[in-house]
């Protein structure tokens, strides 16, 4: 692989997770307040 | 609202810092285009430490003023750590191939002593598992966040103090704090990045611990329902003993 593959590579990782980890981290608090109301 | 906004301008500062690593820096004269992949990795490595530092003081707090509040910021600088130690590690794997090459060297003190990090953070989101006490949690939780913290400085004076492939630090050492070994456009788009992902930390620092609050509340109520159910049954039972 290339250097640019390394780095291309790199980013989705680290940036890509960083948004999965976020969208992750609001449907877990949306999931959170359905179970609070439902009761 | 102010946490939104928060977002906002993290999402912002990410993208622009990302853009400016990606296509406005010249590549290195030896590191070539692999040289791009140091901004995150610094940053996730300093925001390794900043979160196990918050977990650490968290569990200190904890054991301290007795304010599960205190537990969910452990927590929640914790499950972040995890996150960008896993980024660091990442980030210097794909660096250390075509600079390096190879993707990791058990020798190093750097790479191990990090690895370990990584190692007992895990080991503190399994342990949280073990009980749902949230009071027997949280104690046995900031105990092992703050043994755990120890490792934080070994890390990163691990290149000091020990020999390795990792170099030493470039920027952040007192003797090149003003002086860094870097030209003045790399120093100014890592430290872009760093103030990004630190942005970006925060924001996901306090979401993480809204959660927390929440996943809180939830097993309270849980756990009341079933004090509720027990107390019925026994009342029930009662009644029918008296008829």
């Amino acid at each position: 692989m290339s250097d640019i593959g390394f780095v291309i590579v790199a980013y989705a990782v680290i940036v890509g997770g960083l948004g999965l980890y976020t969208v992750t981290l609001w449907r877990r608090m949306r999931a959170a307040r359905r179970d609070h109301e439902g009761r | 609202m102010k946490t939104r906004i928060l977002g906002f301008v993290a999402l912002a500062a990410v993208v622009a810092a990302t853009l400016a690593a990606l296509f406005v820096v010249p590549a290195d004269l030896n590191q070539g285009d692999a040289q791009r992949i140091m901004y995150p990795h610094v940053a996730s490595a300093w925001l390794a430490y900043l979160s196990f530092g918050v977990t650490a003081l968290g569990g200190i707090l904890w054991l301290w003023k007795r304010d599960l509040r205190f537990d969910a910021v452990a927590l929640a600088g914790a499950e972040i750590g995890v996150m960008f130690t896993a980024f660091a590690i990442w980030g210097g794997m794909m660096w250390g191939r075509p600079v390096w090459g190879v993707y990791w060297q058990w020798e190093d003190p750097r790479l191990t002593t990090t690895a370990l990090l990584l190692a007992l953070y895990v080991g503190y989101l399994l342990l949280r598992r073990l009980t749902e006490d949230p009071e027997r949690r949280a104690t046995r939780a900031a105990i092992v966040g703050i043994v755990a913290a120890v490792d934080i400085p070994i890390v990163h004076f691990s290149v000091e103090w020990w020999r390795g492939l990792h170099q030493t630090a470039t920027i952040a050492s007192p003797e090149r704090a003003l002086d860094p070994a870097a030209p003045m456009v790399f120093v100014a788009t890592l430290l872009g990045m760093l103030g990004a992902f630190t942005l970006a930390w925060l924001y996901l620092v306090i979401r993480r611990y809204q959660l927390a609050r929440a996943e809180l509340a939830r097993e309270e109520l849980a756990r009341l329902g079933r004090l509720r159910a027990v107390q019925a049954a026994a009342l029930q039972s009662q009644q029918e003993g008296a008829r």
